[in-house]
């Protein structure tokens, strides 16, 4: 049997990274600016905050923890659908879903521009 | 005082004659010390000597009684009576097989597979007998020995909806034996059976279900196989990328 090319370590490859943020540095930001700030456990002003995400380093940081997640869902759900049994449309769903990702990578790097 | 009895719906098969697979009730005598193949061994002993089905060892060593019981892959040496009560028990042949009649399945796809990921040792130069044993410490032993473990029953193929889906997928007991001879240190194998795991249908194909690892009936983790070869995979590929140059492991 011949050995078909695939992309699928790069892909597997940005999905165990996102998932590895998404479990680490995301339930931090959940704690810290989805509780802690709004709840006035801790307060931190807008303009510290503006200021320090300015900050290359900060923005590089924002961009993995943005950005990766993204294709740890794009990986993840085109599997949920490919499992539903849609192994007909599996070219159109790959790009579907890692397009959304590219789209939310470029997206997050125009805001991350725009600071 | 009448005997208890349980109800046992057997999916009866035979190519040729019957357009499709039909069931069969057989009620059979209820002992606390019965398993599902003791219920079959009854039924073709005193029954219907027409039924087929696979057994040998009856002591969870040789894999060959493997069944669908009320839905889920067993062994049935292993599967007790007494936790079905009341019933009735559904037994039919493992899922995601053809059927070659009854309760028997065809296992040259399994068998291919197998003998695809070389599933023994290899060495670049054998050593003569004369020069001894291929000497392995405790901790050696230990990253391979839970993956030596695999029967070869093929519950993780008749679990996997993956499998199900797409019949070319390598699957988990292939994967987890592959796995098991990589990590093994006398073997020097790797890079003859990287092609196969690395193929699209390889390790790549599963998406991470994980039923596989929940119906070992020997605790074989054949999920975290495939997702460390991925790793290993994955690894190859990114090295090639950005080394084209250097020699691959």
């Amino acid at each position: 049997m011949a050995t078909r090319k695939t992309s699928e370590p790069f892909w597997w490859l940005l999905f165990a990274a996102g998932g590895m943020v998404a479990a680490l540095l995301v339930p931090v930001h959940l704690l810290v600016h989805g509780l802690a700030v709004p709840l006035g456990w801790t307060s931190i002003s807008h303009a510290r905050m503006l200021a320090l995400a300015g900050h290359p380093l900060v923005k590089l940081y924002l961009f993995a923890l943005i950005a990766l997640p993204l294709y740890h869902w794009a990986h993840r759900f085109r599997f949920i659908l490919e499992d539903l049994g849609l192994r007909g449309l599996r070219t159109p769903i790959a790009i579907l879903c890692y397009g959304a990702a590219v789209l939310g990578t470029v997206a997050t790097l125009w805001v991350l521009w725009q600071i | 005082m009448t005997e208890e009895t349980m109800t046992l719906e057997v999916t009866r098969y035979r190519p040729g004659h019957d357009r499709e697979p039909r069931t069969q009730s057989f009620t059979v005598p209820y002992r606390t010390d019965w398993v599902v193949l003791d219920a079959l061994n009854h039924i073709k002993d005193r029954i219907d000597g027409t039924l087929s089905y696979r057994w040998s060892c009856r002591m969870g060593v040789c894999g060959s009684c493997g069944m669908m019981v009320n839905g889920v892959p067993k062994l049935t040496c292993a599967a007790f009576l007494r936790d079905y009560r009341p019933g009735p028990i559904r037994v039919e042949p493992l899922a995601n097989f053809p059927v070659i009649r009854d309760l028997v399945i065809a296992l040259d796809d399994f068998m291919e597979k197998l003998r695809r990921v070389k599933p023994w040792i290899i060495r670049a130069v054998e050593k003569p007998v004369s020069d001894g044993e291929y000497l392995q410490t405790p901790a050696q032993l230990d990253a391979y020995k839970q993956f030596s473990m695999c029967i070869n029953c093929m519950l993780c193929y008749a679990a996997c909806p993956v499998y199900g889906l797409e019949p070319a997928f390598l699957g988990p007991a292939a994967i987890a034996l592959a796995y098991r001879y990589n990590l093994d240190s006398r073997d020097e194998g790797y890079r003859l059976r990287e092609p196969v795991l690395s193929e699209a249908v390889g390790v790549w194909e599963c998406t991470f279900v994980g039923e596989c690892s929940v119906v070992c009936p020997k605790g074989v983790d054949p999920a975290a196989a495939i997702q460390r070869s991925k790793l290993a995979g994955a690894t190859d590929w990114l090295l090639s990328m950005i080394m084209p140059w250097a020699g691959r492991r």
